[in-house]
């Protein structure tokens, strides 16, 4: 005879049913619905935000979720826990929730009309969630463009370094040659009185010559990959890490030793193009132009490349000719982010680009997941978060993200979000019982 | 020719502190196929209690009793530092090891970098925290005597430096070609899968290469505190980059040709500052390395080689 009893669950067991209970309703609200809610709280934080923070203490709306404001001031956090309750998590939740039929019947809808029209509304919604978060303070529009720039420099690397399977540590040289052109070009062309003489265009001009700047930048960027790709590319092995490590070197050591340039004191007053608005556009573009990449033959050959060379040669992949169009394709991004880069900072020189940057690049990749533009995007934005919020740590700082890093490479050795693919479709499809059941028909 | 020759052993000297670097670095790349961005900082490291060894020895005066002159008990001094901090910087390496490349032996090659990285930013940061940013000053060791040969000076330092960096690069070849533990080694940069099946184990193979390596690298960094007696917790960033370009030219697993490339990269530096302004030794040095690896792409003693092996 078996008596069946059943255990007492333990703590941490009835900690997960708790959690999956109170997040059951949340699975069906679809992005469009995380959209709106977030775009209610934005505004919330808008009209009440101020008042609010000064009720609670705090001097001014805290710009980065409370932590700056948390770790500088220890007696505050309270406050700033109260005010993050009351600004994001409680009208998100209550949002998402509640207008989860409404946004499900939208998003099935939308998914109706061509992929394009779905992704220019979403992406609208985006960018004002954004726009209005940034308009609290002149810091967030700087974190907010920096995240972005890393987005595109972290994607461009896990092309390489995820997708390809190789190590290069190049990236800050392309992004420095990205960075000198534009900078060079719009300096020359749109601004009086600096090292370069007279500008020769209108400056009302400007704005709309600096996408062809841009692109610019990141055309001689991958031309100098071609210096990198044709010596590293005729065998397999780590000969990539280390030419392309001497070429990091020797562009940092080309800028410091250029006069005409600024030599080492880099060169300043680049114009402000690189506005919320640009630079968000730009990052859309490098994810749509990567993700395809990825996704498309030459991303699938690439792919073979890495997980066996000589197969993928028996199998008629021309692996030379793939290695050299996705270094030069991740080159050419990572040229085009430095000249953003460039104009956010508005202010550049050779030590920008050296060991630090690279070493930086290098922990978004792996951080946010090999292989995966998902964890690229999710890596560049964590980690420029995670180390603007830990500033008030000052150095400390630069002990604790190591540690998270090395705490993350070991218990998943290839980042967070690795070997996903990024399927901008499905993102867009309600999430409700009934649209999936009929999909679940005409699938 | 005394230009040249003047020249010549101010580039031994330099070369030495990469030679010594580099050999560190080779060995965890020849036995391991790893790269181990951490050993810059680890020579940093290694300076650092070479300075704490040595100023405690002063301080406490051990051979005030015996009555030596003070150029001898100060030679003893530096004999002494350098036993103590190769001992015990090799821990400092195998702590690396246990942390940063044992947990993730069977993880993509890359992921380990990316931990050395770390391992690397956190010492660095570490020591500023602890010791503050201002610089320390290395005790003065060794009088300075410059002898003058055939027109060209040279210091008894540089003469020191030169000699135990050739010495210890010489021992430990010798120890990888000679001993049954270099033996070990050797399989284990043969064949990674069978070595475990001759009983063999991997991590302590793994242990001693990173120790070994360490060591060599706070030699260097007592060596580089003996001639530039200005130590500062960034030290170690560009030399150990550095030093990895110069392992991977030297041929992977061979030490002699990561002590040779070494000695070479020491060469080109100093020849290129002298003829041309010296910010362009970076751009000229980097350029040559360029072009000698477009011709030998596996280093000058290196064997072609599969890095799949590894994974």
């Amino acid at each position: 005879m078996t008596t069946i009893s059943t255990p007492l669950p333990t703590t941490r067991q009835r900690i997960r049913t708790t959690l999956s209970r109170l997040w059951r309703p949340y699975r069906s609200v679809p992005l469009l619905g995380w959209l709106l809610a977030a775009l209610v709280s934005v505004g919330l934080e808008q009209l009440v935000g101020l008042p609010l923070a000064r009720t609670l203490g705090m001097s001014k709306i805290p710009a980065l979720f409370g932590a700056d404001v948390a770790l500088s001031k220890p007696a505050l956090i309270p406050g700033v826990v109260l005010f993050l309750s009351l600004i994001y998590i409680l009208p998100i939740g209550i949002v998402a929730r509640f207008t989860a039929p409404f946004t499900n019947k939208v998003a099935a809808k939308l998914v109706s009309y061509p992929l394009i029209i779905t992704a220019v509304i979403h992406l609208l919604l985006i960018y004002a969630v954004l726009a209005i978060w940034c308009d609290i303070s002149d810091y967030r529009v700087l974190v907010a463009r920096l995240a972005m720039i890393a987005i595109i420099l972290t994607l461009s690397l896990n092309v390489v370094n995820g997708y390809m399977g190789e190590f290069s540590c190049s990236h800050p040289g392309f992004m420095a040659l990205g960075a000198y052109v534009a900078s060079v070009f719009t300096l020359v062309l749109f601004v009086s009185e600096n090292q370069f003489g007279e500008a020769l265009l209108p400056p009302g001009l400007g704005p709309f010559i600096f996408p062809l700047t841009l692109i610019l930048g990141g055309v001689v960027a991958a031309v100098g990959a071609l210096l990198v790709a044709i010596p590293s590319f005729r065998t397999r092995g780590d000969y990539l890490a280390i030419i392309s490590l001497a070429f990091m070197f020797i562009v940092k050591s080309m800028f410091e030793n250029l006069e005409i340039v600024g030599g080492a004191r880099g060169i300043s007053n680049q114009p402000n193009y690189a506005s919320l608005p640009v630079v968000f556009v730009w990052t859309v573009l490098a994810i749509w132009i990567i993700n395809n990449f990825v996704r498309s033959t030459m991303g699938k050959a690439l792919n073979a490349v890495r997980d066996g060379e000589l197969a993928a040669n028996a199998m008629t992949v021309d692996t030379r000719k793939t290695k050299m169009a996705a270094f030069l394709f991740a080159a050419f991004w990572a040229g085009v982010a430095g000249g953003l880069f460039a104009h956010v900072l508005r202010y550049i020189n050779p030590d920008s680009f050296g060991i630090r940057k690279l070493a930086e690049v290098l922990a978004m990749v792996y951080f946010g997941g090999l292989n995966s533009v998902t964890g690229s995007i999710v890596g560049a934005v964590g980690l420029t978060l995670i180390s603007e919020a830990l500033r008030p740590l000052e150095i400390y700082k630069w002990i604790i993200i190591p540690m998270m890093l090395i705490l993350i490479m070991i218990f998943r050795p290839t980042g967070l979000i690795a070997f996903t693919e990024f399927n901008v479709e499905r993102l867009f499809h309600p999430k409700d019982k009934a649209s999936e059941g009929a999909e679940d028909a005409t699938a | 020719m005394e230009f040249f020759l003047q020249n010549l052993i101010n580039a031994l000297q330099w070369g030495s502190f990469y030679a010594l670097i580099a050999v560190g670095y080779s060995m965890v790349y020849g036995v391991l196929l790893l790269f181990n961005f951490a050993h810059g900082d680890v020579f940093m490291v290694g300076a650092y209690i070479g300075f704490f060894v040595s100023s405690s020895l002063l301080a406490l005066d051990i051979f005030g009793g015996l009555a030596l002159p003070t150029g001898v008990s100060l030679g003893l001094v530096l004999v002494l530092t350098l036993i103590i901090s190769m001992f015990l910087n090799s821990f400092v390496g195998m702590l690396v090891e246990r942390i940063g490349y044992r947990p993730l032996r069977a993880a993509p090659r890359a992921s380990a970098a990316i931990t050395g990285l770390m391992i690397g930013i956190i010492l660095e940061t570490g020591n500023l925290a602890i010791l503050g940013p201002q610089r320390l000053a290395f005790p003065e060791l060794i009088q300075t005597a410059t002898i003058n040969f055939a027109g060209v000076s040279v210091t008894n330092k540089k003469i020191l430096i030169v000699g135990v960096s050739i010495l210890l690069t010489l021992a430990l070849d010798q120890f990888v070609r000679r001993t049954k533990w270099g033996m070990a080694m050797r399989a284990m940069a043969y064949d990674y899968v069978v070595v475990p099946l001759m009983g063999i184990s991997i991590n302590t193979i793994a242990l001693m290469t990173f120790a070994l390596g360490s060591s060599l690298a706070a030699a260097a960094g007592i060596l580089y505190g003996v001639a530039y007696p200005v130590l500062d917790p960034n030290m170690g960033i560009l030399f150990g980059w550095k030093a990895f370009v110069a392992a991977i030219l030297g041929g992977r697993g061979s030490i002699l040709g990561a002590g040779l490339a070494g000695f070479l990269l020491g060469f080109i530096e100093i020849f290129v500052a002298t003829i041309f302004p010296s910010t362009m030794r970076n751009l000229i040095a980097f350029g040559i390395i360029l072009v000698i690896l477009i011709f030998r792409p596996h280093g000058f003693f290196g064997e072609p080689y599969s890095a799949q092996m590894r994974l």
